[in-house]
């Protein structure tokens, strides 16, 4: 099928504003800068740990994982596109959130006690 | 004549949301699968954490006895193809399936890139001595780094699918192509978290 064949098709789709090709190209032009965030996290994390910081490791391992977190919010929030879902997809992960955390209730009171948390 | 007189019945919601969810059924789908898989990489993560708290013998660290370098340039590798299956959309969407099929071939590579680089490190460990049964530490690396190249190469699968006998449907059901492109794509995104997490966690610390 032609690319003027596949068009007269989707004309007779319905397609909202989201779809228009102004706000894609404003779209790609934002997964580009996620993208440029993402390489600069990965550098930082390697610095962090590698470069002449010498953190200990507790603060090493506090560093790394909040650049973690920050560069999975990146992906989750625009790549999956979770700044603009719709609810039930939010209640799916609400409901996983909370699984995750009752698995990570036990290591976490673990590592607690190990530091005399408890 | 209906389908159902054809003799098989027509998938519901392919390519329109259904109205009481708002989602077509296919992206629903996808998301439930992905929480199932945030538990059992959850459940490895913390086993690793157990395991690195309870042990009686110091803990190896990752970058002494890892190879950072070849997996810093994988994370380059995964988030580029992240890019590059979310440009695969976006062109689907300005209505280029020829540029977005380009992107889809670009992350299939990209794909290819992350297991052989795995590979060669997997190859550097063993040439090492550090099999999974050398030692705890090895045993989780392996378990999760291999899990989470199991799940690259099912990427790739379906990936290679779409390059090839799977591109046909573009031609007679344009917006249900595209919709499955967003479906693999939030899939391969997800795997691209989870080496996000991965590599600090072994790697790093």
């Amino acid at each position: 099928m032609s690319d003027h064949a596949i068009e007269q098709h989707d004309n007779q789709e319905h397609h909202d504003d989201h779809d228009s090709p102004e706000n894609i190209q404003k779209e790609i032009r934002k997964y580009l800068g996620v993208f440029l965030a993402l390489v600069a996290g990965t550098i930082l994390t390697v610095w962090v740990r590698l470069g002449p910081l010498h953190l200990p490791e507790g603060q090493a391992i506090l560093v790394a994982l909040i650049i973690a977190f920050v560069k999975g919010s990146l992906v989750a929030g625009f790549f999956m596109h979770l700044l603009n879902e719709k609810k039930l997809i939010y209640s799916v992960l609400i409901l996983t959130v909370f699984f995750f955390a009752v698995l990570m209730y036990l290591p976490v009171t673990e590592v607690l006690g190990k530091f005399g948390y408890h | 004549m209906s389908a159902e007189a054809h003799g098989h019945m027509e998938i519901p919601f392919t390519v329109h949301a259904r109205p009481d969810t708002g989602l077509y059924n296919g992206k629903l789908g996808v998301w439930l699968f992905l929480a199932s898989e945030v538990m059992l990489f959850g459940a490895l993560f913390s086993s690793l954490i157990l395991i690195r708290t309870g042990s009686t013998t110091p803990w190896p660290e990752g970058w002494k006895e890892l190879h950072v370098y070849p997996a810093m340039i994988n994370t380059f590798v995964l988030i580029a193809s992240s890019v590059f299956v979310i440009m695969a959309w976006a062109n689907l969407r300005l209505r280029k399936p020829k540029v977005a099929r380009m992107w889809i071939a670009a992350t299939l590579l990209c794909g290819f890139a992350f297991m052989g680089i795995k590979g060669y490190e997997y190859s550097l460990s063993f040439a090492h001595h550090h099999f999974p049964k050398t030692n705890n530490f090895f045993a989780i690396y392996f378990t999760m780094t291999g899990l989470h190249g199991l799940h690259v190469l099912g990427g790739m699968v379906v990936f290679a699918y779409f390059l090839t006998k799977g591109w046909s449907m573009h031609e007679h059901e344009y917006q249900r192509f595209t919709n499955r492109i967003e479906i693999v794509g939030l899939y391969w995104h997800f795997v691209d978290l989870v080496w996000i997490f991965l590599f600090p966690t072994l790697y790093l610390l």
